[in-house]
């Protein structure tokens, strides 16, 4: 059981948008492998991580703008300084995580 | 049933799946999404000749249990990069065989439910493989150790562990181990166990080269004396094949901390298969 995936469909079973975000790539060191996934829903819950804690806020700033436009994105994490927003993963890697609404 | 729901649907029956996403293309193809079975597919990565393709792709990421990026061209052609199609595998547990149903085995039982393994004690002795005494196991089975292993469903992802330490049972079924894909095969026993156990083997017909396949005596060096203590060992050695690397502290060391995963792919040899051993992956539940 994925409680991950078991999350998102009892969401839409409800009829609530949500939105997934997936490790797709890890480059260097980085906390969590491909795979590793973490979900929101409209009103704002959330399940699994995607890293040690150091980009999930971003992520589900960038999951809610997914469920609002359902355009799904490709976002990329690497080392603090590099990132407009300033954030970034303390390990040195780089991640990239794949957002989508899910709506099939 | 929406995607999702089927989904969810095949990992609660811990039936084998692939998600594929399309995670780099064409505008508008972002996102597409097949679920990939071995005898069926929903959804759509974009178009016919793509999802043709995708799928056969994610069939045979499917197979080894593997999660990777492929890439295709907009109608699914080889040696074009256009789309990138993110695939991840929902395989079964790996397997974890414990033949020898002694207090060190209940300890290597939990562990391995732990590591996400689903777990299966053999011993001929009614008497101690019992399910009070191995209360976490999957499966708990009464027969001849070397007899029931040559009808178990042994893969490259299963590992065994033979703790019977008695010549009588361990050198069967160390011989039946040898006659599978198993990528761990470990055998408990001190020096002069072991001694004795390579020389029986040995005398038995087993090849020097098979008989590097075993990791005897069985665990890391880390001064282990519990069965709990030596379950870890035992675990920390079943990891530290599959990812290739030697154990020690990482105090002591520079480098990275996880290690690129190693490729697979080239050969099926006992080296690369060892390296392929099951452990609690992402993908496995």
């Amino acid at each position: 059981m994925n409680p991950v995936v078991d999350k998102v469909a009892k969401w839409r079973e409800e009829d609530k948008k949500a939105a997934l975000a997936t490790v797709v790539k890890v480059e260097r060191s980085g906390p969590l492998g491909p795979g590793t996934s973490m979900a929101v829903s409209e009103d704002g819950q959330v399940v699994g991580s995607v890293s040690g804690g150091c980009v999930e806020p971003a992520v589900f700033e960038e999951a809610m703008t997914a469920i609002e436009t359902g355009r799904p994105k490709l976002l990329t994490y690497g080392i603090s300084d590099d990132e407009a927003f300033g954030v970034g993963l303390t390990c040195g890697g780089i991640i990239h995580i794949f957002v989508e609404r899910v709506d099939w | 049933m929406s995607i999702i729901g089927r989904w969810r649907a095949l990992l609660a029956e811990q039936s084998p799946v692939a998600m594929a996403t399309v995670i780099e293309g064409p505008d508008g193809s972002l996102g597409g999404k097949l679920l990939v079975t071995p005898d069926d597919h929903e959804g759509s990565a974009g178009n016919e000749d793509l999802d043709r393709a995708v799928v056969e792709a994610a069939r045979g990421i499917l197979e080894g249990g593997k999660t990777e990026t492929r890439h295709f061209g907009p109608r699914g052609q080889r040696r074009m990069e256009d789309v990138a199609v993110f695939v991840q595998s929902f395989a079964p547990p790996p397997k974890m065989y414990v033949f020898g149903a002694i207090d060190f085995a209940s300890a290597v039982a939990r562990v391995g439910k732990f590591l996400g393994y689903r777990v299966i004690v053999c011993d001929a002795r009614a008497v101690f493989a019992t399910r009070d005494r191995f209360p976490s196991a999957d499966e708990i089975v009464v027969s001849w150790p070397d007899e029931f292993l040559q009808t178990a469903d042994v893969d490259r992802r299963s590992v065994i562990c033979v703790l019977t330490h008695d010549p009588k049972f361990d050198v069967p079924v160390l011989k039946a181990a040898l006659e599978t894909e198993a990528g761990y095969i470990g055998a408990m026993g001190s020096r002069r166990t072991h001694n004795n156990r390579t020389a029986r083997l040995k005398e038995e017909g087993v090849s020097e080269e098979a008989l590097e396949r075993i990791s005897s005596p069985i665990g890391l060096d880390i001064g282990s004396r519990t069965p709990e203590e030596t379950a870890v060992a035992i675990a920390a050695e079943i990891i530290a094949f599959r990812t290739g690397h030697t154990g020690g502290r990482l105090a002591e060391r520079s480098g990275p901390i996880h290690a690129p995963a190693p490729d697979v792919a080239e050969s099926p040899d006992a080296k690369d298969a060892r390296r392929d051993t099951a452990g609690a992956t992402r993908d496995s539940r």
